[in-house]
């Protein structure tokens, strides 16, 4: 870890330690947007990280960024701090001025899409886009949109319709109809420049990837700090081998997944390494099945309550697996690129530093 | 935060790379001369040929010292080097527990006169060893075992039965553990000593065990009354478990605990070609995600045994990983072409040799070198649940 992303990271742990607490946590699952969380990170710099510091932000790099969603998913922190970075993204790309505040992104699904129209002189937009982060919270929703002459960025700050809905996690997962939605001239980007929706995906799951990795130590922490004080027969239950066998098998899907997200963070230094991105979302996706697992079978009636903190990154594992493509959807992609690469041509490329970019823009 | 796992990426230096190439290049001239091919029983193939080859290129004993015939190389490029053998299924099974294990031994615990005597030989690919460590009544538990070695007039005298010895019947050398003083409950990891024996000297027999794919790999080795010389004590008298403790992160960590039945994996994407099915698809898609996960880790892991640092309990979660993964191959390759495809393929094609080979090893993995439930006590020890 660099001697900045240590800055960073520890700057931002201190911060979750004492705003995510469960109190603000539920708080938030309740529907209170955690302002004193979202203005501490705004003033440390954190929530303008992704803007470039010529745009007046940190300039943070990506992998600086992968650090921080890893704590801030360990933390299970209650805010779009991913999507107001991916968002900031966008605007950069598509050279649009940087609106600053909580923001939230879409398309986030593949099937749904966004027409832009040039309408009697002016820009208008239209589509429903479902499971949105935080769109009731962002002060803007920055979109990837389909005109006549290709895809254009597009700033929506008034949206009429969001409808209310929620994730695994009680994370707001909003839907977003806009039905020619007029937009202004200088909230639209240029046609086929900046980030379209496959980056975008591919963006989201790269940060999902990470958020995940924290929170399935935090899993782990959890399991192994309950298993050494939870007392029956007269002994610790971590002293059964019963259960040794099954925090060790939880401990190694947490060592996988968390390998896995580190070394896509590493690769997407310089460009976003596409591959090594879906391998990682799908390995770690595929590991929650045993975690969150393991460590509700260990923490048994108790972890089952809403008084345990365990759920609060069991049930985000299971509505971040689901974000951004599930396994399988990954698994897919993956295997395609593979049987391109053929029998003798798939070994070169695994351990390949920088690998060709192949495969579909979407899986 | 919890930071129990130290497996950070490491630069992949050019020379690495370069040298990924040079294996690469040497493999292909071996296959274009006939002198190899894929086999389904992959890199696990016995070829003295082969192993002096390899020797003579500088791949074994890479990061020994010069004066022993090693190459004084890291163990970054050792992995980089071994990592491409493997996967191109070249037949290294000769030399590999002297290159890996025997050597970095007798480095550590052996004796100059042992070193001089064994390490260059083993470097030129002509000294071949084996392990004899379980016994019938001896297994995962290695404090158990009842060959006894009794200290008689300028050496030894060793007695007793090993069990699963694989290669024992072509390597030159076994690296034997043995009783030299009585199992003390309360000190159950004391009184074993380590011993380089001839296997051909007077009172040993190899008797052939064949496996269930009616393979001859392991063997049975008897000592009856067999006189060992001082000299062929490996370190301390009674250290013997202290020892091979030391080296076990360097045998759990490598690419050998994922790289058995890969070969299978090469042959299900050419038999399946450029364009699978969704659900071939996802199935092939899921064997590469953990074969990257698992290059990742061992490749991380090797670049921490580089820096002096030894991780134990990662070494155990990686091959707790990747037996999985051996296991997992067959499994997803029999449901991407099932009974129906597979009689169909031409004749040329070799994937249902792969398949067998692979199905009917699969049970071995997680077996030898450490069963998956001693390795997820260890990880639950370092969790600190013991």
């Amino acid at each position: 870890m660099s001697e900045t992303q240590k800055l960073l990271t520890d700057s931002a742990g201190r911060i979750f330690t004492d705003l995510c607490t469960r109190d603000r946590l539920e708080a938030a699952e309740a529907g209170t947007w955690p302002e004193e969380l979202w203005q501490a990170l705004t003033d440390t710099g954190l929530t303008a990280a992704a803007v470039s510091e010529a745009r007046g932000g940190a300039g943070a790099e990506l992998a600086d960024l992968c650090a921080l969603a890893r704590v801030a998913g360990y933390h299970a922190a209650p805010v779009p701090l991913i999507e107001t970075w991916l968002a900031e993204h966008m605007l950069g790309a598509a050279n649009l001025q940087p609106v600053g505040g909580a923001l939230a992104v879409g398309p986030i699904l593949r099937r749904d899409t966004l027409r832009l129209e040039r309408r009697g002189g002016h820009w208008t937009i239209t589509g429903e886009l479902r499971c949105v982060p935080w769109a009731r919270n962002a002060e803007a929703v920055v979109l990837a949109a389909d005109a006549d002459d290709g895809a254009r960025t597009v700033v929506v700050r008034d949206a009429k319709t969001i409808v209310e809905g929620w994730n695994y996690a009680r994370e707001p997962r909003d839907t977003l109809r806009l039905d020619r939605h007029r937009v202004s001239d200088d909230a639209v980007g240029a046609p086929n420049r900046g980030c379209g929706r496959a980056e975008l995906f591919f963006r989201g799951a790269l940060f999902r990837t990470q958020e995940m990795a924290g929170a399935m130590e935090r899993v782990l922490e959890l399991t192994v700090a309950y298993a050494k004080v939870r007392v029956q027969f007269g002994r610790v239950i971590g002293k059964f081998q019963a259960v040794q066998q099954q925090i060790a098998s939880l401990a190694s899907q947490v060592a996988a997944g968390s390998a896995v997200a580190q070394a896509a963070a590493e690769a997407s230094s310089t460009a976003l390494a596409r591959f090594e991105i879906a391998a990682a979302k799908a390995r770690i996706g595929e590991a929650v099945a045993v975690v969150a697992g393991v460590a509700h079978q260990v923490h048994a009636a108790m972890g089952f309550t809403h008084e345990h903190a365990l759920h609060r990154s069991t049930r985000r594992l299971w509505a971040w697996r689901d974000e951004f493509g599930t396994e399988t959807e990954w698994q897919a992609w993956v295997g395609t690129v593979a049987a391109q690469l053929g029998g003798e041509g798939l070994w070169p490329y695994i351990v390949a530093a920088r690998k060709p970019d192949l495969g579909s823009p979407l899986p | 935060m919890f930071t129990s796992f130290s497996l950070a990426g490491i630069e992949m230096p050019e020379h690495l790379e370069r040298l990924r190439e040079e294996v690469r290049a040497f493999l292909r001239a071996e296959l274009e001369a006939g002198s190899y091919t894929r086999e389904p029983s992959g890199w696990d193939r016995y070829d003295a040929a082969f192993s002096r080859k390899v020797a003579a290129r500088g791949w074994i004993g890479m990061t020994w010292p010069r004066q022993y015939g090693g190459h004084e190389r890291t163990s970054l490029e050792r992995y980089v080097v071994t990592e491409e053998l493997l996967a191109a299924g070249a037949p290294v099974r000769a030399h590999w527990l002297a290159d890996r294990q025997f050597g970095p031994l007798l480095l550590t615990a052996g004796s100059e006169d042992q070193k001089r005597t064994y390490l260059p030989r083993i470097a030129a690919g002509e000294c071949y060893v084996c392990v004899g460590m379980s016994e019938p009544d001896s297994g995962s538990d290695l404090a158990s075992i009842r060959t006894r070695a009794t200290k008689v007039e300028g050496g030894w005298r060793v007695t007793g039965r090993k069990v699963w010895t694989s290669y024992a019947h072509m390597a030159h050398l076994m690296n034997l553990f043995a009783r030299t003083a009585p199992f003390d409950v309360k000190n159950r990891h004391e009184g074993v000593t380590q011993f380089i024996v001839d296997l051909d000297w007077p009172g040993i027999t190899i008797k052939p065990i064949i496996n269930l794919a009616n393979d001859h790999d392991f063997n049975e080795v008897l000592f009856d009354d067999v006189f060992v010389p001082e000299d062929r004590v490996i370190g301390a008298v009674g250290n013997g478990w202290t020892q091979v403790s030391g080296e076990l992160a360097h045998e759990r960590a490598g690419s050998e605990r994922w790289l058995n039945a890969y070969g299978v994996l090469v042959h299900l994407l050419d038999s399946v070609g450029t364009q699978p099915d969704r659900g071939s698809a996802e199935k092939i898609g899921r064997l590469v995600t953990h074969l990257w996960t698992l290059h990742r880790m061992s490749f991380s892991l090797a670049g921490l045994l580089n820096q002096g640092i030894t991780p134990a309990v990662e070494a155990a979660l990686v091959k707790d990983l990747g037996n999985q993964f051996d296991q997992d191959i067959p499994e997803a390759a029999r449901q991407v072409l099932q009974e129906e495809d597979r009689v169909r393929l031409p004749e040329e094609d070799r994937f249902n040799e792969m398949l067998d080979r692979a199905l009917l090893y699969a049970p071995s993995y997680p077996i030898r070198g450490g069963t998956r439930e001693i390795l997820r006590g260890i990880i639950a020890r370092e969790l600190g649940l013991r």
